[in-house]
């Protein structure tokens, strides 16, 4: 068993993060939610309807850890793919793919293939994918998890410019203190063996947060607390 | 490691690129290939040259002897440069409408291999879907996929011959049969992998939008198993080719690369014979190289590399 007795609560327009050592299960919290996995027991609603029920009215867009583009389409087209599929008329879609590509600031790269652009690059094509279409919800599993430290800051602080603009629900798997604390507005920490939630923290942070709020009190202070909690959760042993 | 940058970016002559490349390995096999085939020719041919000579007065010199082996009638191994003379003379003299030229003969065999082989493809690219996306069929058709090819082809090709020329097919139709028999089956087991090839994460992603089947066929099952498409259609061309000249063996066909092949053997013509094989190897390998030709053209429009 992955997880058990995890109760949560996810309100609309909160950015929340899962954060736990590898094997704690939120990965698999996050792949429930989507559909992707089934759970054995216990019940989840996303936007009041069950997993497989809101998959299937498309009511959420899911990052990947990798980016997940198709080789064979260019930056559009990847893009385009969820409108395709889900049937958007011609005008529509490039009207969505425009304001996405901008909203990502990949505005230029429509026609370059996959392997023209860098890694944080194209992660940063695959959020525009999931925020093309209409849906509430954006889960994003450890999307910057393979992307170096530097790159990983910028595409942060964009996120963080994306949720104000998108208004959309986040929930945010990682397993970086800092990346938590900088981008929640609440986190959830939890542990492994069996995958359990250990604390829940809500952010006092304001909702403007330039990159040096890291080295605030404030900031230290929460993620002093988030390392408490994998301390209690026995994260830190073998 | 500032030596190996150095040469990379010192300006290379014709003679240092033929030098790094494949030019002299080939060139180094064809030759090795022609004196062994010549030896090949002395003394396959002795016993006919030596009957042929024997009252000759005076007695041939050794070099006289050996020029005689490479230039019999009938010989058992004709010389390389007869094959050329006899190539040359049937495809460029030879009038192309006429039965005795390489040009018509090669014609009334690409015409059956390229419908035999377009047939296969599309059977092959069909089957493969329905493998795919019907578990009973990847149990219940792909041992008889497997058991179609090791029935021998040479035993199955008279009868299909015989049993559409009764219902009045003739001609093109029963040959292009036969390729198709050989060419569905390269075509079927290579897209059963490719359209098995998609990561898991692109199949989860197709989920998270409720993709219908049809829908993740088209947008990522097809495009990710167009590289395993190219290289069976390699395979498919060159065994459409075999298939279409073997369908001309057993009902003696009016034109075609196997018609003149057993023509030749009927009367011994070895050097028509060989000839022939040259003219079916040369046009396997075109075919093969435009199959490679549109493989790159689509490479390109679907992002590859080069």
């Amino acid at each position: 068993m992955a997880l058990s007795d995890v109760n949560l609560d996810i309100e609309q327009g909160e950015f929340v993060s899962f954060i736990g050592p590898s094997g704690c299960g939120k990965t698999t919290f996050l792949r429930v939610i989507a559909d992707l996995e089934q759970p054995t027991s216990g019940s989840i609603s996303v936007n009041g309807l069950a997993p497989d029920a809101a998959r299937k009215a498309r009511s959420y867009g899911y990052v990947f850890q990798a980016p997940a583009l198709f080789p064979w389409r260019t930056i559009e087209k990847n893009v385009a793919l969820p409108l395709e599929i889900m049937g958007y008329n011609e005008a529509d879609r490039k009207a969505r793919i425009a304001r996405t590509m901008e909203l990502v600031n990949l505005t230029g790269f429509e026609r370059k293939f996959p392997w023209q652009l860098s890694g944080g690059m194209q992660q940063r094509a695959s959020i525009a994918r999931a925020l093309a279409f209409d849906a509430d919800l954006l889960l994003m599993d450890e999307p910057f998890g393979a992307l170096d430290e530097i790159v990983r800051d910028h595409l942060n602080s964009e996120l963080l410019k994306l949720f104000a603009a998108t208004k959309k629900t986040i929930a945010f798997v990682t397993h970086s203190i800092p990346e938590a604390v900088y981008l929640s507005t609440k986190i959830i920490v939890m542990s492994p063996r069996p995958g359990r939630v250990t604390d829940i923290i809500q952010s006092t942070l304001p909702a403007e947060r330039p990159l040096d709020i890291r080295e605030t009190p404030e900031f230290l202070e929460i993620a002093h607390r988030v390392r408490e909690g994998l301390r209690a959760g026995h994260s830190y042993e073998d | 490691m500032s030596a190996a940058i150095d040469a990379a970016l010192e300006p290379t002559d014709a003679w240092t690129r033929i030098r790094a490349g494949r030019t002299v390995p080939v060139l180094t096999f064809v030759v090795a290939i022609l004196i062994v085939w010549y030896v090949a020719a002395i003394l396959a041919n002795g016993p006919a040259t030596r009957m042929a000579l024997a009252n000759a007065n005076p007695p041939p010199t050794p070099i006289q002897y050996v020029l005689a082996t490479w230039a019999q009638q009938r010989p058992i191994v004709p010389a390389p440069h007869q094959i050329v003379v006899d190539f040359f003379n049937s495809t460029f003299i030879a009038n192309p409408t006429t039965n005795r030229s390489l040009v018509y003969h090669a014609w009334a065999t690409l015409a059956p291999t390229l419908l035999g082989f377009a047939i296969g493809t599309l059977l092959g690219v069909l089957l493969a879907a329905a493998i795919v996306h019907v578990r009973s069929l990847d149990k219940s058709l792909m041992p008889w996929i497997i058991a179609s090819q090791t029935v021998p082809i040479l035993a199955i090709a008279p009868m299909i011959i015989v049993v559409l020329g009764s219902i009045g097919l003739t001609g093109v139709l029963p040959k292009a049969v036969i390729s198709t028999y050989l060419s569905f089956f390269p075509v079927t087991v290579g897209m059963v992998k490719g359209f098995r090839s998609p990561l898991p994460i692109h199949l989860d992603l197709m989920r998270t939008y409720s993709a219908t089947r049809w829908q993740v066929f088209w947008a990522l099952r097809f495009p990710a198993a167009v590289p395993f498409l190219f290289i069976s259609m390699r395979i498919a061309i060159a065994a459409s080719l075999v298939g279409a000249i073997v369908g001309e063996l057993p009902t003696g066909a009016p034109a075609g690369l196997g018609m003149r092949m057993l023509g030749g053997s009927y009367y011994g013509q070895t050097i028509i014979i060989w000839s022939a094989l040259f003219a079916a190897a040369i046009v396997a390998a075109a075919l093969v190289g435009l199959v490679g030709l549109a493989d790159r053209l689509v490479a390109r429009r679907m992002g590859g590399r080069t």
